[in-house]
């Protein structure tokens, strides 16, 4: 009998270490550590975390490797897809929103089709006094010594890297330049003088917030980045 | 019946006499005749002065079978093979979806939404191991359960004493892991998965989350034998339920047996063989009960074939 309850004891705080252990996850979902931007077509965070089966079938398909899967600092969010736009954003290089087309389980919702209707977050200036185009320099050489992106003109099919792409601009353009949304961002002047070069990005509200901005920008830290939608911080 | 409720977690039952076929009974009463005895007896020494090779034919196959399988997942996205895509939380095979039955229960409990690609994948995984033998899924294809069966091989090389649980804990566990997703929203058990997190850093590579198997393994080593398997893992009891009704199964031939125990020194969950021991098998011949994962070890360990693999209706019997 004396050994039968020392094994229930026992069971009862294996039980309760494996329990303790698995609702870890919820310290960095409750305190918000973790702010991820997730791949196109991602229900609202706390649906995505729930229907994502954490496979890693989206990171297959997509062809710049912009989607990986979170490790156990993210909680209950271990194992879920997100992209990490400064390393490597999201282009559209499939053309279509292959990553949807792969999810199992509905996480990434099948009601998009088309890249225009993809809302991941909305970019943002965070550093005005970092942007070239603000200062109205131009740029030259390679923009990131990171980073894959699909040039059409050179190659219609096939990502290249962004290093092997140099660039050669009297004023810096490049977040309007290859941002694959037409007319999400663009360069407005900076002010009424017609002869003062420095201009602003502006984003408009068919920003998806695919990252691309994010990820070209040649400054250190990226002087425009992205939000997360609101209902994502929530 | 009495398989289901020894694998959720109630004591083997000891048949009595009237619970016994005739012939089973008189297969008792012979057994327990001196004649029998000293035959038996005699036959044990001979086995022990001389002991048979012992090869381990089955575990070979089924290490070659969690070896391709896995090394499937990792060549279709490393070389881009497209032959099964995703993890063994879900995946395509060759274009057919697929998903673990305890992870799509974790999802559609959690996000309380039945996604049709979902049921299709799991329909399939459901078909699939009730024809191949639910648990079969622990031994021939989960990765975890390689790595534990070298963990355990570890324990007893290094003797260590085993702090055995009790078996209705993964009962327990798998009923809160479910309430868990119902009531967080979120798939609590996938955070601390083994099953999902090797697979996971085997095709995508590792991160902190190795730290959680090592330390089940460390644990397994020096304190509980085969703790996550046995005692634990509720994808284990999701597929073990799909198995009471699998045709395919290791039988036990009363027959044949001299009862030396040997099956149930190697067997993963000893309590379906407790019909090996003289005087508990209610029938001559016996399949073995759900929880069973049909990884073969004891057919490779009994000395006189009393157990093997049947497939139900593929085959004659008297």
């Amino acid at each position: 009998m004396d050994g039968d309850r020392r094994t229930l004891l026992r069971s009862l705080a294996a039980a309760a270490l494996v329990v303790g252990v698995s609702m870890l996850g919820a310290i960095p979902i409750a305190r918000g550590f973790v702010q991820r931007l997730r791949p196109p077509g991602a229900l609202g965070e706390k649906d995505f975390l729930a229907a994502c089966i954490k496979c890693g079938q989206c990171v297959q398909v997509c062809p710049v490797e912009a989607i990986v899967l979170a490790d156990a600092e993210d909680g209950f969010g271990l194992g879920a897809p997100y992209v990490d736009a400064r390393a490597q954003a999201c282009d559209f290089s499939c053309d279509a929103v292959q990553c949807i087309l792969a999810c199992p389980s509905g996480a990434l919702s099948h009601t998009l089709n088309a890249k225009e209707q993809v809302r991941m977050g909305f970019a943002r200036l965070d550093r005005p006094d970092l942007c070239l185009a603000r200062l109205g320099q131009g740029f030259k050489g390679v923009a990131r010594s990171v980073g894959l992106h699909r040039y059409a003109k050179v190659d219609r099919w096939n990502p290249i890297p962004i290093a092997d792409h140099p660039y050669d601009l009297p004023l810096c353009d490049l977040c309007v330049r290859e941002c694959p949304i037409e007319g999400a961002i663009r360069l407005d002047p900076l002010g009424d003088d017609p002869l003062d070069a420095r201009r602003t990005p502006v984003v408009t509200d068919r920003c998806v917030g695919c990252g691309m901005c994010e990820m070209i920008c040649p400054t250190e830290p990226a002087a425009i980045v992205i939000d997360l939608p609101k209902e994502a911080k929530a | 019946m009495s398989g289901l409720r020894g694998m959720l977690g109630w004591a083997p039952h000891r048949p009595t006499p009237d619970e016994m076929s005739p012939e089973a009974r008189d297969l008792l009463e012979h057994k327990r005749s001196p004649a029998e005895r000293d035959r038996r007896k005699a036959a044990i020494k001979a086995e022990k002065q001389a002991p048979p090779a012992h090869r381990p034919v089955w575990r070979n196959r089924r290490w070659l079978s969690i070896a391709l399988v896995n090394l499937m997942f990792v060549a279709s996205f490393q070389f881009d093979i497209q032959l099964v895509e995703g993890a063994l939380t879900a995946s395509r095979f060759v274009g057919f979806h697929m998903a673990d039955l305890n992870s799509a229960l974790q999802v559609m409990l959690a996000y309380k939404t039945v996604v049709i690609n979902l049921v299709i994948g799991t329909t399939t995984v459901l078909l699939m191991w009730l024809l191949l033998g639910g648990r079969s899924f622990c031994s021939w294809v989960c990765p975890y359960h390689l790595v534990a069966e070298l963990a355990e091989m570890l324990h007893l090389k290094l003797g260590m004493r085993d702090h055995p649980m009790h078996r209705g804990m993964r009962t327990a566990l798998w009923l809160v892991f479910s309430a868990l997703a119902v009531v967080t929203g979120y798939t609590v058990f996938e955070t601390i998965s083994p099953v999902g997190i090797l697979s996971r850093a085997l095709i995508y590579g590792g991160g902190v989350a190795l730290v959680w198997v090592g330390a089940l393994l460390l644990f397994e080593i020096f304190y509980t034998r085969r703790f996550w398997c046995r005692y634990a893992c509720p994808i284990g009891l999701t597929y073990g339920l799909v198995g009471t009704v699998s045709p395919i199964k290791v039988a036990y031939d009363a027959e044949a047996c001299l009862h030396e125990g040997e099956c149930r020194q190697v067997c993963l969950v000893p309590h379906v063989l407790h019909m090996t021991r003289m005087g508990h098998n209610a029938e001559v011949k016996m399949d073995i009960g759900a929880d069973c994962t049909r990884c073969g070890l004891c057919i490779d360990a009994c000395p006189t074939g009393a157990l093997k693999f049947r497939i139900k209706g593929l085959e004659a019997r008297s």
